[in-house]
């Protein structure tokens, strides 16, 4: 199906460049230059191209998923409750729309798969689920973007996702967030770690958006690690309520939580939970917080449970405003306040997040630099 | 005319509702280098933070004028531009700034960073949070290579050489000498220094020309550098004002 022509004249597949500009923002390359291993992209709720580069990647819609193979309706909602809440239950009531990504046996994928969520239409209600699954012993990276389009002010986004880490695979998950300052985003994820398995899972969201409410959870197996980064940067208006949960069930599993949030006049909730259910398991929550403004807050809300005595948790969890002492010695070289506060906050957001391809890793790099010197003081 | 590169007069400065420096007097001429000394806590940080604008040095009397004209309502940053550099005695670590970061941003560009921190044998800490988990001696040269590539017309040293081994103490001095112009004849000379030190091992290295004692928030004396190091060895700072009081008296 063909979109409708805008004011901008020619589209691909139904995006107008000004559309693929904004998918580019979020890590979606268009244009086939960027090393792929897949793409999967929907507009609305259409799918506007799936496609899978390299041997051992499977990706499809989870419609036709589920009609290829039948064990992957088990898959669905298995993590995540249908009745876990109001949004759940309401993407339930739907045909799913979203997508089935897997990693064969021993299949190591190495270049990232891209996806995108775009929603064009404005106050579109957009409902996605998504199913990954690494199988054993196999890598996968996958990097998902969610935007709409640039007149779009009004919408929403529930998104349920659930992760599948089989034993000894490794799995990556991106998911950058540039929405629009009136849309509503929740995300319901959870994933599974096996034996030996690793999962990451990053979520950077840099610009305004209503509400964006996410808690993901993993439950993490013998010798299994998960770790959640998150980095956030809320201007003025948006509000984000994040927060990730490790729940480490078997001995020797292991995760952290890592987060960052600015608050540059946004609210910001950084949540995070670890339990230590089973011997010699280990977590480790970091939460840091940064007030640029009067305005605004950052709550931090690190919360350790442990079941079992032979489990070491810990957490750390600062929230402040940058030291006076620190931009003044920046000002001493000649830095006016703005650049020197960037400074510190382009620094402050720029975490290694260990586990990723490095091409990633710049595209990230290079949407901090712009976040944090398109701040307006 | 020519007007003297930095002048303050009658210089009043509070911290809190402490007076710390009561009436200061002071002039560096273009291409001058003048030398500090005083006990502890008698102001001498208080001097060059308030000539660089840190907002903690209030001024409440006196003027402070650089190039002639005064800079009591100027930045910061701007004094910086204008030419005021200071080597802090103790600066702060700024966490997730590198010192390539800073310098790049100070600089504007990567130029010359890289053989400017091989002289001062900081090439593997560029890549390291400023100050950050940096020894004394690793902080005196990172200060100075900052120094060095803003290269400023007057040069503020808060103890360069405190907590440096000796090894440092030559190469710091041998960098600062070049900053200060030292190899060209004097008359050519535009660049300044004013600088503290206890010790006076870097005025050992470095041809100064003008020391002060500061006591009690009071610039008191000036004389030949080396002379008044020697009588404050000998005699201590008291003895050492009231002999030079003394010498101006006659
Ligand atoms: N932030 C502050 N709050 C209160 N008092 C301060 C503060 N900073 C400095 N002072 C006081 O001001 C006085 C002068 O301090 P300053 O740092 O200028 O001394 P100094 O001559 O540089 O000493 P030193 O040789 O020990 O470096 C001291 O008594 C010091 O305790
Ligand atoms: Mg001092």
């Amino acid at each position: 199906m063909r979109g409708v022509s805008g004011e901008e004249g020619e589209e691909i597949m139904g995006l107008s460049k000004s559309d693929i500009r904004k998918l580019q923002k979020v890590g979606y390359d268009a244009s086939g230059a960027v090393p792929r291993a897949g793409t999967f992209l929907t507009r609305d709720h259409e799918v506007v191209s799936s496609e899978e580069r390299e041997k051992g990647l499977e990706i499809l819609s989870l419609e036709v998923a589920l009609r290829k193979y039948s064990w992957v309706e088990e898959l669905v909602f298995e993590l995540v409750s249908k009745e876990k809440d109001d949004y759940t239950k309401e993407l339930a009531k739907f045909s799913p729309v979203g997508y089935f990504i897997r990693a064969l046996p021993g299949a190591r994928i190495t270049k990232p798969v891209q996806s995108c969520f775009f929603i064009k239409t404005a106050r579109f209600s957009q409902m996605v689920h998504n199913i990954i699954v690494a199988e054993p012993e196999s890598e996968l990276h996958i990097i998902t973007g969610c935007t709409t389009a640039s007149y779009v002010k009004q919408g929403s986004h529930i998104g349920v996702t659930e992760f599948y880490v089989r034993e000894n695979a490794r799995l990556s998950y991106t998911m950058i967030h540039d929405w629009a300052p009136q849309v509503r985003v929740f995300p319901r994820s959870a994933a599974l770690v096996e034996a030996g398995g690793t999962f990451i899972s990053n979520y950077i969201a840099l610009t305004a958006a209503e509400l964006v409410q996410a808690y993901p959870m993993a439950t993490v197996k013998r010798g299994g690690v998960a770790r959640f980064n998150s980095i956030i940067y809320a201007p003025q208006g948006a509000h984000f309520d994040l927060g990730a949960a490790a729940k480490l069930i078997e001995p020797e599993a292991k995760a952290e939580i890592i987060s960052r949030a600015v608050s540059d006049g946004g609210e910001v909730v950084a949540r995070g939970y670890l339990e230590g259910g089973a011997a010699n398991t280990k977590g480790h929550m970091e939460c840091s917080g940064l007030l640029l403004r009067g305005e605004g807050s950052i709550h931090a809300v690190p919360e350790l449970k442990g079941i079992f005595p032979e489990t070491d948790l810990s957490h750390e969890a600062a929230v402040g405003k940058i030291a006076d002492e620190e931009i003044q010695y920046l000002m001493t070289r000649g830095l006016d306040q703005d650049t020197a506060t960037s400074l510190i906050v382009r620094g402050f957001l720029d975490v290694r997040l260990k586990g990723l391809p490095p091409e990633l890793q710049l595209a990230i790099d290079t949407m901090i630099k712009k976040a944090s010197l398109g701040r307006t003081m | 005319m020519n007007t003297s590169l930095l002048e303050i007069d009658n210089l009043e400065v509070r911290i809190g509702d402490k007076t710390i420096l009561h009436g200061a007097n002071l002039t560096i001429e273009g291409g001058t280098v003048h030398v500090i000394f005083g006990p502890n806590g008698s102001g001498k940080t208080s001097l060059v933070g308030a000539i660089m604008g840190l907002p903690q040095y209030e001024v409440t009397g006196g003027d402070i004028k650089f190039k002639g004209e005064s800079i009591l309502s100027l930045p910061i940053h701007e004094r910086a531009k204008l030419g005021i550099g200071l080597a802090f005695q103790r600066p702060p670590a700024v966490k997730g700034v590198t010192l390539f970061h800073l310098l790049k941003a100070v600089k504007g560009s990567e130029d010359n960073i890289l053989p400017a921190a091989e002289s001062l044998n900081l090439k593997d800490y560029l890549h390291r949070d400023i100050n950050k988990g940096f020894s004394g001696g690793e902080i005196k040269r990172s200060e100075i290579l900052q120094l060095k590539l803003m290269d400023p017309a007057l040069l503020m040293l808060d103890e360069p050489e405190s907590g440096v081994d000796f090894e440092n103490i030559v190469l710091l001095s041998d960098i600062i000498r070049e900053m200060l112009q030292k190899e060209l004849p004097i008359t050519n000379r535009k660049k300044s220094g004013l600088i503290i030190t206890h010790t006076g091992f870097i005025i050992q290295h470095i041809q100064t020309d003008v020391g002060h004692v500061i006591l009690d928030g009071r610039i008191l004396c000036s004389g030949n550098p080396q002379e008044i190091l020697q009588i404050i060895r000998k005699h201590g700072f008291e003895k050492c004002v009231e002999c030079l009081e003394k010498r101006e008296k006659r």
